[in-house]
């Protein structure tokens, strides 16, 4: 991404938060729960960035708003990617579903989900990925132990 | 949550489209889906009315395993992603690392991966192409294909000391350095390639039974492929020339001379064309690499990742403490978080890693290709044939591992 472009997009988007910074030269937000639909949006619409990459989340147990919900994004015009972070705490971990933008939220929100039990408000399928029915608990949270084990699923007929 | 459990996946066609169509599972196991995936499909006679797939059948908690080892340790774990093109792997994770550290690799090393990454590719590319083309019956292209992607699996053996998980990349360098007259065989077999993959081209293109079965087939338009979060051979086969190593540029790839293959309306042949001319391409990319390949050590001189040489461990002790801290507490790498992306075979392989200082990591996430692209394959399987999810499925190349990690 040309410096101008950047510096555009940096000016351009300042959530409530305060404006962007620059990690290993990647632009990153830090955004509230209720900026991060509409700023996907303006991301998408008046940006180009239209890959949606990736999304996960980090557990810091520690804090009050535990869980840092991840996004990123990359626009083949500006060949530049972007990070958005979100924090939620535990007692209201949801943050909005992209499904209406993007294609790709369904089955990235559906893994987020699984692994860390984020709800995504608006994608009504976040049945299991790569978990399965019946899986208690949600295995990348910093309190699951590796090693506990699971209920046996009964057999089925 | 119900407590008989109807299935341990729930499909989401309860009431069906119409009274007369019958929903079938294909999968998890099944000879066609090369990979354990679970296609549940709603057929009206042979058409496809609808498809749910689902992975995770080779969830194995990779993510979870990584925040329990040393940022050094996962690279054997690594490479178990996508073992197909594992090198690719390393290269990608071993990038990330580095690049949370502030180390800049030596110019060999750097050159020797963009030549490695390449011959990745080109051995994932003849495995997709070849088992692809096997499921068609073209058991004898399958047999050109596989014979020459066994010459370059031993050749790598004799590398990196494995035929499929190399473990071979390491933080700050390589393993090893070539062996003798490696490069002399690597033009070998390389000429060898191009003998078979002629007579591949020369048996297939404009074969009317291979034709049939992939113009047209499986197609997905540029807006859904962008909007399902394709990349690589997909998003370039509907004719997007978007390519990491020409966009944004890492290891030695700006100083090379290449093209993008596309393709035209993103059909399984464009697919398979694609990749075939990706495989040209790798092959004249590294012909020039080893043209440019300087001499110098592949290690960075750093201590905070690089191991002392054996010799040094046994014989001076800040050495054997250097070797003894960084197998125990693991390479110092400083708090931060980056999202490091390289192209891989089968389209954009993002590592995001957090680190909170220390020798273990925080955080490994992978972005898979494999993964993304599952949930763009109802879009191609829909309205098509039954037959047709074959072919569809063997062009989109899921790797299990990969996907489900």
């Amino acid at each position: 991404m040309a410096a101008t472009d950047l510096d555009m997009l940096r000016e351009r988007i300042v959530p409530a938060a305060g404006p962007a910074t620059v990690s290993h030269g990647m632009l990153a937000f830090q955004l509230a729960p209720a900026e991060l639909v509409p700023t996907v949006r303006r991301l998408r619409d008046e940006f180009a960035f239209d890959i949606f990459l990736d999304v996960t989340a980090v557990d810091w147990p520690a804090d009050a708003l535990r869980f840092e919900v991840v996004h990123h994004f990359y626009s083949t015009r500006h060949r530049a990617r972007v990070r958005l972070k979100t924090r939620v705490a535990e007692s209201d971990a949801v943050v909005g579903s992209l499904v209406g933008l993007y294609g790709s939220a369904a089955f990235m929100e559906r893994e987020c989900h699984d692994m860390y039990g984020i709800g995504f408000r608006g994608n009504f399928d976040l049945r299991p990925i790569l978990l399965y029915e019946g899986f208690v608990g949600h295995p990348l949270r910093k309190d699951y132990p590796k090693r506990r084990e699971q209920p046996l699923v009964p057999y089925r007929n | 949550m119900d407590t008989a459990y109807p299935n341990p996946v729930r499909s989401i066609f309860e009431p069906a489209l119409h009274d007369d169509s019958v929903i079938v599972n294909i999968g998890p196991s099944h000879p066609a889906t090369h990979g354990t995936v679970q296609i549940i499909a709603e057929l009206d006679g042979e058409r496809v009315l609808r498809t749910d797939v689902h992975c995770g059948y080779l969830h194995r908690g990779f993510e979870k395993e990584c925040e329990d080892h040393t940022w050094h340790n996962l690279i054997p774990y690594v490479d178990r992603l996508n073992y197909v093109s594992a090198l690719v792997n390393d290269f990608a994770y071993c990038d990330g690392v580095e690049r949370l550290m502030g180390i800049e690799i030596t110019p060999r090393c750097r050159y020797l991966r963009t030549l490695l990454s390449e011959y990745s590719r080109l051995v994932d590319h003849l495995t997709c192409i070849a088992a692809g083309l096997m499921e068609m019956g073209a058991m004898t292209a399958f047999l050109y294909l596989v014979m020459i992607r066994d010459y370059m699996y031993e050749h790598l053996a004799a590398l990196t000391g494995a035929r499929v998980t190399y473990t071979y990349g390491r933080i700050g360098g390589l393993a090893r350095d070539l062996p003798d007259g490696w490069l002399v065989r690597l033009e070998e077999i390389l000429v060898q390639y191009e003998e078979f993959v002629g007579r591949v081209h020369a048996l297939v293109d404009r074969n009317r039974i291979f034709i049939d079965r992939l113009r047209g087939v499986g197609t997905i338009s540029t807006a859904d492929a962008l909007s399902f979060g394709c990349t690589g051979p997909i998003l370039r086969s509907t004719g997007v020339p978007r390519d990491l190593r020409k966009d944004t540029p890492y290891l030695a790839y700006a100083e090379l001379d290449f093209d993008v293959p596309v393709g035209i309306q993103g059909d399984n042949y464009d697919r398979y064309f694609v990749r075939m001319r990706e495989m040209d391409e790798s092959v004249y990319m590294m012909r020039q690499l080893v043209q440019m390949l300087p001499a110098g050590p592949i290690n960075v001189d750093d201590r905070r990742c690089t191991f002392p040489e054996k010799h040094l461990v046994y014989s001076e002790i800040e050495s054997l403490i250097n070797h003894f801290k960084l197998v125990m507490d693991g390479p110092a790498v400083p708090p931060g978080e980056v999202y490091c992306a390289h192209e891989a075979p089968n389209g954009e392989l993002g590592f995001y890693l957090v680190s909170t200082g220390g020798g273990v990591p925080y955080k490994v996430h992978v972005r898979s290709p494999s993964f993304v692209h599952m949930g763009a394959a109802s879009r191609m399987l829909d309205g098509g044939q039954l037959a047709d999810i074959v072919p569809t499925f063997g062009s989109i190349n899921m790797i299990g591992g990969e996907c489900d990690r």
